[in-house]
């Protein structure tokens, strides 16, 4: 069995990691390029969202390249997540494509659905080498993260431009290659060194801004065109909304689990606006543009693929929250034509609009 | 002077308007419908709302808008769900958020929360709380909430028997506008073909009801497909049985009531001898009909063809004549696959 898995940012280092240590064998799709996402839109329907086209020209890629088993989320409504995976693989076999397709369904707290399909993908095994394999897995995972925030907290002030992104790159390969979680740490802490040392001091006040929206465009930095690189490298602090590790821990591990109680904060954030789940991030993403307008951000953007019906509504209610709270909100709607420089362009008339307002505020 | 709820004619108006509106008159309330869908209407909701929310929608806020003054409130219900497990979709479990905030001339919003996702008894409650906003007398709301439950049946055998919603809300005498639609009252096609001499043609249209029962929205697609000599079969007129049955064949359950009876109407038009064509008829950019649309396509792939499939999308600017030709061309296509 070669397995393969669509990629999202940084995560596949921590996938991969996972199921090797299980004696998977892996394919991972290549990074994503132009062929990508032609592909991908080519043989999907014209309006669905950007993630399931993405998907698509990851797994074509992958077949490609030899993979033979697709593992794949699944979901239970009302975001069109939960269909991705009956979709796609009525889409690859459409193309003739031979290949498994095997979708994780959320655990809802029944923790013997979640062994029963691990199982299915990894044959039975002794309970210590899943304990084992997720350990690595779980410390890559978290010190990936850690490794993007720092450089959110850098960029603005590398010592030349693209330095800090390098620094992280190089971390982030070091990473991939330890072998056990002190292997991780130990490259974790070189990373976080190496990235520091190519920065100035970090005390000059910049101006902040928040991204948030839908999971997909704002962890994968191919489909929303590098917007933090962009923002950091303009001097500019960005506040990442979502995290793989903290989305995993809310989403999947108290699902499973039923004795955790799931956070109700961002739907008091967001109750003024929004009071009612609408699915995917929608109430997230009023939630945390109100949380980072109390915290005093300079400007909030939000990022989301063309037709996602839950991010429409957030976006038709962050105009009443930007006039409420003061803070300047942009939406940034991506599809397979967006092009860097179009975005470029839109970042740097935001950064200007938030620049005067801050100096309109002092 | 009694109290005026205003319904927006569009969206799920199409399903529960009847039953809401036996509920309010038995609690001594009037009701009044806002006129047919304009162009008029769809400029002033397209001002209010976002450029990525979907025509239905933007239509939904034109109602709105043009209900305010005529009435002391606005029926904006946020349906999240009908049955056990499955959502309608998103947009409309925000709706009351988005016309709150999009139409700031609307004095009052009625949004009671229907959410039978669980159990049918948040259902209930909250009918209770609606209707508490009018009379303090229990034993009148429950009457009056048994009364909308018959309307609502009657309504839905109306439906299947194969008539459009306005032309059953006519035979209920629950409607009063003047635009009489087609009061002769027509028949279920696919019951009518077993013993009828001559083969007539039957074409299986698929739709949300809030764009194909729609004048202006769905372009007049029932009157124009009529006029070319095709009976027409929507997804209401076919038993709740065999839509349950088709969808099942779907490994993964689709969890959108709409989306699961669209794929479930739509594989049973694509299963050869039923109907002679089916066209599938969306607004641009709907979510739920993106997915539903493709499982079609592929199943008709599957099945080689054999029954003629085509989509059409309408956005603000679809012009008629544009409709006009396609669906003719379908029509042929449709009538030769007949012959054959």
């Amino acid at each position: 069995m070669k397995l393969t898995f669509a990629r999202l940012g940084n995560s596949h280092i921590a996938g991969k990691a996972l199921l090797e240590a299980l004696g998977i064998d892996v394919v991972l799709p290549p990074p994503p390029t132009k062929r990508t996402m032609s592909l991908g839109s080519l043989h999907s329907p014209e309006f669905a969202c950007l993630p399931l086209k993405v998907n698509i020209g990851n797994y074509l890629e992958a077949l490609e390249k030899g993979a033979d088993t697709i593992v794949m989320v699944g979901g239970i409504g009302p975001c069109r997540l939960g269909l991705y995976g009956e979709v796609q693989r009525q889409i690859l076999e459409g193309l003739g494509y031979d290949f498994k397709m095997i979708v994780v369904e959320p655990p809802q707290g029944r923790l013997d659905h979640v062994i029963r399909q691990l199982r299915e993908i990894t044959g039975a095994q002794p309970v210590t080498q899943y304990i084992r394999a997720g350990h690595i897995g779980w410390s890559k995972l978290t010190a990936i993260d850690a490794l993007e925030k720092l450089a959110l907290e850098l960029r603005p002030f590398e010592e030349s431009r693209g330095c800090v992104s390098s620094a992280l790159e190089a971390a982030l390969k070091c990473i991939d290659e330890a072998d056990s979680p002190k292997a991780v740490a130990f490259a974790l802490e070189n990373g976080k060194e190496a990235m520091k040392s190519v920065c100035r001091k970090t005390d000059s006040k910049k101006p902040r801004i928040g991204i948030v929206g839908e999971v997909f465009m704002v962890l994968e930095p191919f489909v929303n065109c590098e917007i933090e690189k962009c923002l950091g490298e303009m001097g500019v602090l960005v506040y990442r909304s979502i995290y793989l590790s903290d989305w995993i821990v809310e989403h999947v591990v108290k699902d499973a689990f039923r004795i955790f109680r799931k956070s109700k904060l961002p739907y008091e954030l967001a109750k003024p606006y929004l009071c009612h789940f609408v699915g995917g991030h929608g109430v997230e993403t009023i939630a945390s543009t109100v949380d980072y307008a109390r915290q005093g951000l300079d400007g909030v953007i939000q990022v989301a693929p063309f037709t996602c019906m839950p991010e429409i509504i957030a976006q038709d209610l962050l105009p009443t929250v930007s006039r409420d709270l003061g803070i300047p909100v942009m939406t940034l709607v991506f599809d397979e034509h967006s092009s860097g420089t179009g975005v470029l362009t839109r970042l740097e008339a935001f950064i200007d609009l938030v620049q005067m307002s801050r100096r309109a505020r002092r | 002077m009694k109290e005026t709820i205003g319904f927006p004619r569009a969206l799920l108006f199409y399903y529960y308007y009847p039953a809401w509106r036996v509920f309010f008159e038995s609690l001594g309330r009037t009701c009044k419908v806002s006129g047919k869908t304009t162009k008029a209407v769809i400029d002033s909701g397209i001002k209010v709302t976002v450029d990525e929310a979907c025509l239905p929608v933007k239509a939904f806020h034109g109602h709105v808008q043009s209900l305010s003054g005529a009435c002391d409130r606005v029926f904006v219900p946020r349906l999240v769900s009908v049955e056990k497990k499955a959502y309608i979709c998103p947009k409309l479990m925000g709706l009351p958020d988005m016309v709150r905030h999009n139409c700031t001339g609307i004095r009052q919003i009625l949004d009671p929360c229907i959410d039978m996702s669980r159990n049918r008894k948040a259902f209930k409650r909250e009918v209770y709380a609606t209707g508490r906003l009018f009379t303090q007398n229990s034993l009148r709301i429950s009457t009056a909430r048994r009364k909308a439950q018959h309307t609502y049946e009657a309504f839905i055998r109306l439906l299947e028997a194969g008539l459009t919603p306005i032309d059953a809300m006519i035979k209920l005498n629950i409607y009063d506008g003047q635009d009489f639609e087609n009061s002769a009252i027509p028949h279920n096609a696919l019951t009518w073909r077993k013993g009828a001499e001559t083969r007539p043609l039957v074409i299986g249209l698929l739709g949300h009801p809030y764009i194909i029962y729609d004048s202006f929205l769905g372009m007049n697609v029932l009157d124009r497909l009529k006029s070319m000599g095709a009976n027409v079969v929507t997804m209401d007129m076919l038993s709740p049985a065999i839509i349950e049955r088709e969808a099942a064949k779907s490994p993964k359950r689709v969890f959108w009531t709409m989306g699961r009876r669209l794929l479930g109407a739509g594989y049973y038009f694509l299963t050869p001898g039923v109907v002679d064509g089916c066209l599938q008829m969306s607004a641009f950019a709907c979510g739920p009909d993106s997915f539903i649309g493709e499982l079609l396509q592929q199943e008709s792939i599957r099945s080689q063809r054999k029954v003629p499939f085509m989509t059409i999308i309408v956005d603000e600017h679809t012009g008629e004549a544009g409709i006009q030709t396609r669906l003719e061309a379908f029509v042929d296509i449709a009538e030769r696959s007949m012959l054959r």
